[in-house]
């Protein structure tokens, strides 16, 4: 295990020279840029200095991977925080959203792709089919647009869709930062609800997003672990329909899907860029989008370079799943 | 000489019956083919058929619903949403398909250096895509943009670079199982160069997957431009856009005036949609085995 968290090293600093690129690639010159409309030759000069832009680039790359080291992702100008802050003040917000949105995308689609591969060629198998080549087309800014005309506008049972909560409540206190946690930590289930309400059409559009490759693999892997031999073996030694179904097959189709739910979580979490400017929901997306409009490029990379670090750790925690749901894989033997 | 010829025209004979046949059993692929000729047909020659100068504003009609006169309504500063949609076309159209054809040409180049030679090249590049899919792919292409500056030649070259990684790595894939085949070994014999070599007798063969690839990713191009362009990277208004159309509409939206962002939007889903359909047609007639 040790062996697979030291093979995401080289990946992390490959994304730490990227986002230190990126930084440096700044249209023009990023002292100009920093010193801000006003500033003469003089202080243009002091700010090169003050930032380290006077040094040779693998100096520069090593104060900014010491800097990282200490938390340090640099300055917004738009908030006048550090950007570490702001990001983890605004990242319960995010992950909240996702979070509510993946359980409800696998809550509907693993069960879907179930029936649908033990059904083939009924209207399960074929609303399966449906929602999967549409549920791929959709893009993340439109569904959340219709759903807002059609609970808002025309049926009237969503909330205006503002922020987290609406504006009569109050936070509820910061313990977690995950609103319905700590609502309920409180006991306060009048802003539960309130929070429950503004978080639902965000997540029904992330969830309607990811559901499509979850249901697929599910379907294609279950289909596959269906028509092996150790399945007409376990049918042929009357096992009960039920045991054969969810122990046998579906415990061998989960590792597929398992890897498919890596590979939407990094879609997810650049549809929650999308989702989040539709909703106005303050989490991290809406903060880089902020950022990129007033052109705060220091928020914006910050953001960047967390996002990829985020889904660096989630898929080690995901291989790491790999060897819970099946002994035979050991990282030792590759 | 001759043998040679006939055995060719039976091939592509049997080819295109493989393609006859297949659009037979599966109308879907038919269709495909069919929808997606007339988003070809709206990027070429649309501009010039539309009712109304898609930049033209009249502030006396201004957000009227949809009608016989305005098929898709007009927007707040009266412009025929209809006429802009259909000229946007072109311009998505353009930005996947450039952004596209960039990261084929580039995931071919490195895949098959990668997948020919092999040894540190191999592991290098290796290292450099993983390091690029480590990113959240759309949040990689928002880094790119901010970091080169907002035009649409920077969506277009963020788009290229995010996909790269799939091209090269199916291209090595099929360039590595092929480098030792007969028909290598033979063409070598017959005093060809490495580099002629890979570039006229191996890497053909990873055409027809490349193809697939090149369907699906032309529908995530889209859809990837449409969303940077909404969060208002890239194309700025009042350039027609389907993102910013439906990013402009927004605004509308919970106010009741539906048809701004709807229309654009479903315009965009049917593009992808198109794409989609069309890769998974693709898929069958190349690989009969991989139908799902």
């Amino acid at each position: 295990m040790s062996l697979r968290a030291a093979q995401s090293i080289p990946v992390v600093i490959g994304v730490v020279i990227i986002s230190f690129l990126l930084t440096r690639a700044l249209p023009g010159d990023p002292a100009v840029y920093f010193a801000g409309a006003a500033a003469d030759e003089a202080s243009i000069a002091e700010i090169r200095i003050a930032l380290g832009l006077d040094k040779p680039v693998i100096q520069q790359f090593f104060i900014y991977v010491g800097d990282l080291l200490q938390g340090d992702m640099g300055q917004s100008i738009s908030s006048g925080q550090p950007v570490a802050s702001d990001l983890a003040n605004r990242l319960p917000a995010s992950l909240e959203l996702t979070l509510v949105a993946l359980i409800l995308s696998c809550g509907i689609s693993i069960p879907l792709g179930i029936l649908a591969a033990t059904r083939p060629g009924t209207w399960v198998d074929h609303l399966c089919r449906v929602l999967v080549t549409a549920g791929v087309s959709l893009p993340t800014f439109f569904t959340g647009i219709v759903l807002i005309y059609l609970f808002y506008y025309l049926l009237g049972i969503a909330p205006s869709p503002i922020g987290r909560l609406d504006f009569i409540s109050l936070d509820p206190d910061h313990v977690t930062g995950f609103y319905l946690i700590d609502a309920a930590l409180i006991g306060d289930w009048e802003t539960w609800l309130g929070a429950a309400k503004q978080l639902i059409l965000p997540a029904i559009t992330l969830a309607l997003f990811t559901l499509a490759p979850i249901a697929r693999m599910t379907r294609a892997a279950m289909l596959t672990a269906l028509s092996s031999d150790f399945i007409r073996t376990a049918r042929a030694a009357g096992l009960s329909n039920r045991k054969v179904l969810y122990v046998y097959a579906f415990r061998n189709a989960l590792l597929p899907v398992i890897t498919t739910l890596g590979m939407v979580f990094s879609f997810a979490l650049g549809a929650n860029v999308l989702v989040e400017k539709v909703f106005a929901w303050p989490g991290i997306g809406s903060y880089a989008v902020e950022a990129l409009v007033v052109s705060d490029y220091a928020a914006v990379q910050g953001f960047v370079l967390a996002m990829a670090l985020m889904f660096v750790a989630l898929n080690l925690v995901i291989d790491l799943l790999y060897t819970v749901v099946d002994p035979r894989i050991g990282f030792v033997a590759k | 000489m001759t043998d040679i010829s006939t055995q060719k025209t039976t091939r592509t004979q049997g080819k295109f019956d493989h393609l006859i046949y297949v659009l037979r059993e599966n109308p879907v692929t038919l269709l495909a083919f069919i929808m997606f000729a007339f988003i070809i047909l709206s990027a070429l020659v649309g501009p010039a058929f539309v009712p109304y100068d898609p930049l033209e504003t009249n502030a006396s009609r201004a957000l009227q619903a949809p009608s016989w006169k305005h098929w898709f309504g007009t927007d707040s500063v009266g412009r025929d949403v209809f006429s802009r949609v259909i000229v946007a076309t072109r311009l998505d159209l353009s930005i996947s398909v450039a952004a596209v054809a960039l990261s084929f040409v580039i995931g071919s180049i490195l895949g098959s250096i990668a997948g020919y030679w092999g040894g540190w090249l191999d592991s290098v590049l290796n290292r450099f895509l993983d390091t690029i899919m480590a990113f959240p792919l759309f949040v990689l292409a928002m880094g790119i943009v901010a970091a080169l500056g907002n035009t649409i030649e920077n969506i277009i070259y963020a788009t290229a670079i995010i996909n790269v990684p799939f091209y090269a790595r199916l291209v090595r894939a099929e360039v590595n199982i092929r480098r030792d085949a007969g028909f290598v070994r033979a063409a070598k014999l017959a005093g060809n160069s490495d580099l002629r070599v890979l570039a006229m007798h191996i890497f053909p063969n990873a055409l027809p997957p490349m193809m697939v690839q090149v369907s699906l990713n032309l529908g995530w191009a889209i859809l990837n431009a449409a969303g940077l362009s909404f969060i208002g990277l890239g194309v700025r208004p009042p350039t027609p856009e389907w993102g910013i159309m439906v990013a402009e509409g927004a605004n509308f939206i919970v106010s009741g005036e539906w048809w701004l962002a709807v229309f654009p939007g479903l315009w965009l889903m049917f593009a992808v949609f198109t794409f989609n359909l069309l890769g998974d047609g693709l898929r069958d007639l190349v690989d009969p085995r991989k139908r799902t």
